[in-house]
């Protein structure tokens, strides 16, 4: 299969997660659009080191993952900890962080 | 073959991501990113990344889709009639919204269709008959990569520490 099917896929994936994180206003479905694109970007990164014959590009998802874990437990707990003082996960009701 | 599932988990992957963005409820859009991560994890497996696609079957799959499925069962945000479910003010609306929109998807496309039009099969006698397995990646994260797999593992710590500190509850509810 050719390369460049594969990056069009992660092109249009992360596109759908880009527009997700700007159009959606539930806290919890932008945090999947998130994922989302980091998927995207994760099939890039294999693609290319299926490319380069390099495990490099495969190493770095794996770090991706870790940071991606990381990254939804804090903001997982930081979504329940406004919805428990606010009992609301819409992003467009949450104004204390505006300047 | 490669064609063939290239194919299903193409379109599979489309429809998972199309039903994150709109699905109404936030259970079908966990489920849609589950379906996407599972074809990701088969697209793994055809560019020869056996540890990245058992990693993202395990870790993504496993463990990140439960955690938003039980966060979404603890809130449990509403269904179509809640705020929550719906687009944010103003976005895709208005005048300069909708050219600006249609300008981004036809720079997207024109880009796709110049990608795809120079299309080559991808070499594959370059590649040693492990590439991709547990042992070829670990090498490489245990050689070159050692410092920042220890500073992943600190990553982890400060990921784990920051859940339990958000969590817990901070005295009575204000």
């Amino acid at each position: 299969m050719p390369a460049p099917y594969y990056l069009a896929l992660s092109a249009v994936l992360f596109a759908a997660g880009a527009a997700g994180v700007l159009v959606r206003r539930s806290a919890l479905i932008v945090f999947m659009s998130i994922e989302l694109m980091l998927n995207a970007v994760n099939l890039t990164l294999v693609t290319f080191a299926r490319l380069r014959g390099s495990v490099d590009g495969q190493v770095l998802v794996f770090f991706v993952l870790v940071v991606a874990a990381a990254e939804v437990v804090v903001g997982l707990a930081i979504i329940v900890d406004v919805f428990r003082s606010r009992e609301t996960v819409d992003v467009d009701a949450e104004a204390a962080l505006r300047g | 073959m490669d064609v063939v599932l290239f194919g299903i988990t193409a379109v599979c992957a489309l429809a998972g991501g199309a039903g994150v963005i709109l699905s109404r409820r936030p259970v079908h859009s966990a489920l849609g990113l589950l379906l996407v991560l599972l074809s990701l994890a088969v697209d793994y497996l055809l560019l020869g990344a056996q540890f990245i696609a058992a990693a993202q079957v395990i870790i993504y799959a496993g463990a990140i889709v439960v955690l938003f499925v039980f966060i979404i069962m603890l809130l449990s945000p509403g269904g179509s009639d809640s705020p929550a479910s719906g687009l944010k003010g103003g976005a895709l609306a208005g005048p300069v919204a909708a050219p600006f929109v249609a300008a981004l998807c036809a720079l997207l496309a024109a880009g796709l269709v110049a990608l795809v039009s120079r299309a080559s099969p991808v070499p594959k006698a370059a590649l040693p008959a492990a590439f991709g397995t547990v042992q070829d990646v670990g090498r490489s994260l245990f050689g070159r990569y050692l410092l920042p797999f220890e500073a992943a593992s600190l990553v982890l710590l400060a990921g784990m520490i920051g859940g339990v500190a958000l969590g817990r509850r901070l005295g009575p509810r204000t």
